[in-house]
């Protein structure tokens, strides 16, 4: 049903039982916020969403109230905007004025707000609080000076992730949002996933950055630099570029990574396609030997930190498949260097994800090799736009180029790992060519796409009924979790994937894409799978190559060595 | 003893409990009343003051001495510790009631006073002190000479209702409660209304929130009565977390059960079967009488499943906040029982269609639920003949400040503030000038000279710029510095901001900020210019922080400095273009000088500097270096010779 409201003296309809804020943006009009996250209970902390309301006089925020037939509002009378400039100005006064310092400067919610504002002199003055930088964890850096409190990251982690690493902490003006007794991130629970990152309107959270190493490691003569670049990569740059969302940049990246100063260019999706080899095996080894049930997916590093804290029942489920990166990683050091000629030691190995969990991975003590790490820095693609900014190179006016070989070609299958549900999808279409001998006719299994929560389908693989199921969001895996703690046996193989829509909206993205840029990375990754005739990992040459000359098998004993792991138990503070 | 406490608890049972509606009883049951309530005692009874405000004074060594005097002489007597009657500022008070005697009341009984006291009472003599007055009553023989207890100045103008029994009976025993009519007009209400009429009734008798909003009662409970729900709750909030403000304490110490009671009227007319009573854990021992109040109620079958057979359930529990002033806003208190971090959140929806657990909550304040008991008994239109147009019954005081009198208060509502701080509490301390009056906490504003016969009513008090508030009653004289007590304020609201709304967290602490520098010693660089700049900002910042906070807490935040800088502008004035507080208070403007020629070179106020401003040396007459110096006034107290003077 719908009803009038008055908004600026001009009478508008809007739907019944509709927060104001929502009906005001369907008519055009903008109103701030810091704190507001859609479709969740509102928090009403930053009140920058104030209207007036005309019958009353009074302020109310538009976040929380609903309309009312009759009502008479006004969006940016006097007594609003001052008031929203005076919150601003007070927010200021608590925040380092380091703006031209800012990793977020130039996309940062407060500096937005402040010019819309007309903030232009320090009228509210005062002491500041002392933060310290927390740069404890491997993959986040907190910076609470920076923090407006304005609690989306809390409720990210609580709510999406079923984490709650963090929360507010202390009272009044010395409130910061910390994890729990005010100590470093890296004792809390945190699983890295970026989310909070992903939320922050300000430079409080922000990725640990790699560029040093990497710039050091690209000076050495001595070092061969080699870099790999998963399949969420190519498409989430291009609007970053002023390009249309999801694009696919596959060549113009081998390329600028090249001239950046890159030895080798490799693409994940390559060890993607590994990981299918290998992780299809084990489904198909613990199906017919008996082994646990259901396989849950390992690519994942924030799944799998969370399962080894608060699912720890669930390790022996885990796949022992390392991720991707890692299986690349091993593989260049391993079965590359040998074929070059390089000692591992000259190898400086790169990895560019959308993901800051990864960094965690790269350095977690089961992911090296006789002492030396698989994968030695990690960006996420928030730096790879910086560093392909920082060289200076044009990304429209540069020629398309190759990866390398032999760890550079790829089936659409690794690609399509970037999306919730890809990498079911792969490993379904190669686990059905190892069990009947024969390929699927149809490989697009609709049932695993889309952003779902929990998505699930029942695959008939010759005589065998596979159930599976497919999880985004690390809040929504505790809900199927919990259903198989609860006694439910039907499902033989779970993707699990902590950020919500997966890979392609993962911590390490770019900060303020709307769900519609989100959404065209996905259909991207999915016309390439489409367009291209290379559908199953298994028939990817290189790997076959890589199996013949090196691996021998998937699940043989060179295979245990390079590509397996092991998870632990963890305690949830240390 | 075990035994007597079974048979009077039979007899309050079937006789007076199950008859409800009985009024007249046999002289028989009469006689066994009246000894329950300990008007027929056959030895002496002496009740002592014991609620926080008396164990202050001194009242637990009062007790132990009073035991000690009569274990010591072998005279049987009961002692009975009480709540507090109001008069907190002549506690301990310890009366004695002889067999056949008026109680008589006797202030300031310290443990050394003990003996003088007993030595002549319970030799039926009246020692030579001052004597605070004799309780009336009906039968017994009155003590020559001595004024009642109703015609003290303290009392004679009060109206009790909430505090009707506070400090007189037994807070232990739920037989003197019930011996006193308790828990009769909870069974009859129970029988008589349904929740809905009760709701009517509460509503039409006028009852509104006493927690410092004013809300409607009656109207408020059918909000929660009207939302279909498997559970309902009530919520007591006794987080009495206001600077100057001990009202709820001293009821829940004097008389938990009519508390209780009020708790469960409340709950059947909302058709809630449980409650929470939200309680500071700073209240030690209102949290130990409301444990006892609890199992005895439940003993008797008020509390529990089927209440004396009319299918009625009610569960009380209590739940101890860690003391965080935010926590006594609704949805920061729901969220505090809840296990969470005590913040408010936007409303709607509000606690009654979606609160404790997402059910709905009804949270009503101490004051207003033991109005009820009263108001059942005596009915609802006797309570609606109390009081104003719009504000009705009778509203708890609680006094302090430097006022001669301080303590608890309860006046009917229409009665004028002059009326309270001079009449009843005989005016400023020390026969100092009256300044003003804080009402309302840290929420509520300044009533000055001017505005002192305006009635207390809701309407009345928002119009003169302050509020009901919850009931603190801090009064100011002519040595107070009305920036210092903003200062104070906004010290106290900026730390107990729960930190979540920006106009409150930075807002508040920028105000205070402001206060500060005026108040300080002017800092380099920061010109008059400046600090008129400030104040000029503390009213804008003021009004947006009112405007925009999220809870009632930070809309709140700023009356203290807007109701100051209303009536007091000349004070901030003075610390700006002087840099002189009036009241000599704010040490940051206070200037010391050394009179060269009373000086005697002792080094005394030297040694006593710590800022080490003060030069000088043995036989070298001292000097103060006014930049170092920062006015603590160390050496003012510490010169036996008067050289040292403030300019």
């Amino acid at each position: 049903m719908n009803i009038n409201i008055k908004v600026n003296n001009k009478t508008i309809e809007v739907k019944k039982g509709e927060l104001i804020l929502d009906a005001l943006n369907k008519n055009g009009i903008k109103i701030p916020t810091l704190c507001h996250i859609k479709d969740s209970f509102p928090s009403g902390a930053c009140r920058m969403c104030l209207v007036e309301n005309v019958k009353t006089g009074k302020l109310i925020t538009s976040c929380s109230n609903y309309v009312e037939d009759g009502m008479e509002i006004l969006t940016h009378s006097r007594k609003v905007i001052e008031s929203r400039k005076v919150i601003i100005e007070l927010l200021l006064s608590n925040h380092p004025d380091d703006c031209l310092y800012c990793v977020r400067n130039g996309n940062c919610e407060l500096q937005n707000l402040a010019k819309e504002l007309d903030v232009r002199e320090r009228r509210v003055k005062g002491n500041k609080n002392n933060n310290f930088i927390d740069s404890s964890n491997p993959s986040i850096v907190r910076d609470p000076a920076k923090c407006i409190l304005c609690g989306r990251c809390v409720q990210r982690c609580e709510v999406v992730m079923g984490v709650s690493a963090i929360d507010f902490v202390n009272r009044g003006s010395k409130t910061i949002v910390a994890p729990a007794y005010n100590k470093g991130l890296n004792t809390s629970s945190c699983v890295n996933c970026g989310q909070c990152i992903m939320v922050c309107p300000t430079g409080a959270l922000t990725e640990k950055s790699h560029f040093n190493g990497l710039k050091s490691a690209l000076d050495d003569p001595t070092k061969t630099v080699i870099v790999q670049y998963a399949p969420s990569i190519t498409v989430s740059i291009a609007k970053e570029f002023g390009l249309q969302a999801g694009r696919d940049l596959n060549g113009v990246i081998n390329a600028a990574l090249r001239k950046i100063g890159f030895d080798k260019v490799f693409d994940t999706s390559f060890s993607a396609d590994l990981t299918i080899m290998e992780e299809s095996a084990e489904l198909i080894d613990r199906v017919v030997n008996g082994g646990k049930l259901p396989m849950i997916t390992s690519c994942c590093p924030s799944w799998v930190k969370y399962a080894e804290e608060f699912a720890n029942d669930f390790i022996p489920n885990i796949s022992s498949c390392k991720s991707p990166q890692q299986m690349m990683g091993a593989i260049i050091k391993s079965y590359y260097a040998e074929k070059v000629g390089l000692d591992p030691k000259d190898i400086y190995s790169v990895s560019i994800m959308p993901c800051t969990a990864k960094k965690f991975e790269a350095q977690r003590d089961e992911m090296t090799n006789k002492g030396i790490s698989d994968v030695d820095a990690v960006l996420t693609t928030r730096e790879l736009i910086e560093l392909i900014k920082l060289y200076g190179i044009d990304i429209d006016n540069i020629e398309p180029e190759l990866t390398d070989s032999p760890l550079g070609a790829r089936s659409s299958a690794g690609k399509i790992f970037g999306a919730s549900g890809g990498v079911m999808e792969a490993a379904l279409r190669t686990a059905y060519f190892k069990l009947t001998g024969t390929e699927l006719i149809n490989f697009k299994i609709h049932s695993v796409r889309g952003s779902e929560a929990i998505k699930e389908a029942r695959i008939k693989i010759g005589d065998l009924e596979v159930g599976v199921a497919v999880v985004n969001g690390l809040a929504n895996a505790k809900l199927l979790l919990d259903e198989i703690r609860n006694g439910r046996s039907d499902l033989h193989f779970i993707e699990i994937m902590a950020c919500p829509n997966g890979c392609i909206n993962g911590g390490g993205q770019p900060i303020g894409s709307e769900t519609l840029a989100v959404a065209a990375r996905t259909k991207a990754l999915y016309d390439i799978d489409d367009k291209e005739s290379l559908k199953v990992s298994h028939k990817n040459p290189e790997i076959k190559e890589l199996y013949d000359d090196y691996l021998e098998k998937p699940l043989g004993h060179k295979s245990h060595e390079l590509l397996h792991t092991t998870y632990n138990k963890r305690k949830v503070f240390l | 003893m075990n035994t007597s406490k079974n048979s009077n608890k039979d007899f309050l049972k079937d006789l007076v409990l199950k008859n409800y509606t009985k009024n007249s009883y046999s002289n028989e049951e009469e006689a066994t009343l009246a000894s329950i309530r300990n008007e027929h005692s056959p030895f002496p009874i002496i009740y002592i003051g014991a609620g926080t405000c008396g164990l202050g004074a001194g009242a637990r060594k009062t007790v132990n001495a009073t035991k000690k005097y009569l274990e010591d002489k072998g005279i049987e007597a009961k002692i009975i510790e009480v709540g507090c009657i109001g008069l907190c500022s002549s506690e301990p008070l310890l009366d004695v009631k002889l067999p056949g005697q008026n109680r008589i009341s006797f202030e300031h009984i310290t443990e050394d006073r003990v003996e003088l006291i007993l030595d002549n009472v319970l030799n039926n003599k009246l020692p030579d002190v001052e004597i605070l007055a004799q309780f009336r009553s009906k039968s017994d023989k009155a003590w020559d000479g001595i004024k009642f207890l109703d015609e003290h100045r303290f009392f004679a103008p009060q109206t009790r209702v909430v505090l009707k029994d506070c400090g007189l009976i037994d807070p232990i025993s739920i037989e003197e409660y019930i011996a006193r009519g308790g828990y009769k007009g909870y069974l009859s209400v129970i029988n008589k209304y349904s929740p809905m009429e009760l709701c009517d009734e509460v509503e039409k008798s006028g009852l509104r929130g006493r927690g410092g909003g004013g809300f409607p009662t009656g109207k408020k409970w059918k909000f929660a009565n009207s939302t279909p729900s498997d559970q309902k709750y009530l919520i007591c909030n006794a987080d009495e977390g206001d600077p100057g403000a001990f009202m709820d304490r001293a009821v829940i110490e004097g008389d938990p059960h009519r508390l209780l009671e009020g708790m469960a009227i409340a709950a059947y007319g909302i058709g809630a079967s449980k409650a929470y009573i939200y309680i500071r854990a700073e209240y030690p021992l209102a949290i130990e009488r409301l444990k006892i109040a609890i199992k005895e109620s439940t003993d008797y079958g008020l509390l529990g499943h089927n209440i004396f057979g009319n299918g009625v359930d009610f569960e009380v529990k209590l739940k101890m906040g860690a003391g965080a002033f935010v926590c006594g806003e609704e949805t920061a208190l729901i969220h505090s029982i809840e296990g969470k971090r005590g913040m408010p959140r936007p409303r709607p929806p509000f606690p009654a269609v979606s609160g404790l657990f997402g059910k709905p909550t009804i949270i009503n304040n101490v004051e207003t639920l033991s109005n009820l008991p009263e108001i059942v008994n005596k009915g609802f239109d006797w309570f609606a003949s109390i009081g104003t147009e719009n504000s009705k019954g009778t509203k708890v005081f609680a006094l302090s400040g430097k006022v001669a009198t301080t303590g608890l208060v309860e006046v009917p509502m229409g009665t004028t503030i002059r009326k309270i701080i001079y009449d009843i509490a005989g005016g400023a301390l020390n026969g100092k000038k009256f300044k003003a009056v804080q009402i309302g906490g840290p929420s509520g504003g300044c009533i000055t000279e001017e505005n002192l016969d305006i009635q207390i009513d809701y309407q009345s008090l928002i119009a003169a710029g302050a509020m009901m508030g919850s009931g603190g009653l801090v009064v100011m004289d002519e040595d107070t510095c009305m920036v210092d007590i903003a200062k104070f304020f906004m010290d106290f609201i900026q730390r107990e901001s729960c930190g979540k709304c920006i106009p409150c967290r930075e807002g508040t602490r920028r105000m205070l900020e402001i206060l500060e520098s005026i108040t300080s010693k002017p800092a380099q660089g920061i010109d008059t210019l400046e600090r008129f700049k400030g104040v000029l900002y503390l009213e804008k910042l003021g009004q947006v922080i009112k405007d925009t906070s999220l809870c009632g807490l930070g809309q709140t935040a700023p009356n203290p400095v807007l109701s100051t800088l209303k009536w007091f502008r000349n004070e901030y004035e003075e610390h700006i273009f002087e840099r002189k507080c009036p009241a000599n208070v704010c040490t940051g403007l206070r200037t010391y000088i050394i009179d060269v020629d009373k000086c005697t070179a002792c080094m005394a106020c030297l040694k006593k500097c710590p800022t080490t401003a003060i030069i000088g040396a043995k036989k070298v007459p001292h000097f103060i270096v006014a930049d170092k110096c920062i006015g603590c006034g160390a050496c003012f107290d510490a010169c036996k010779f008067g050289a040292i003077s403030i300019v």
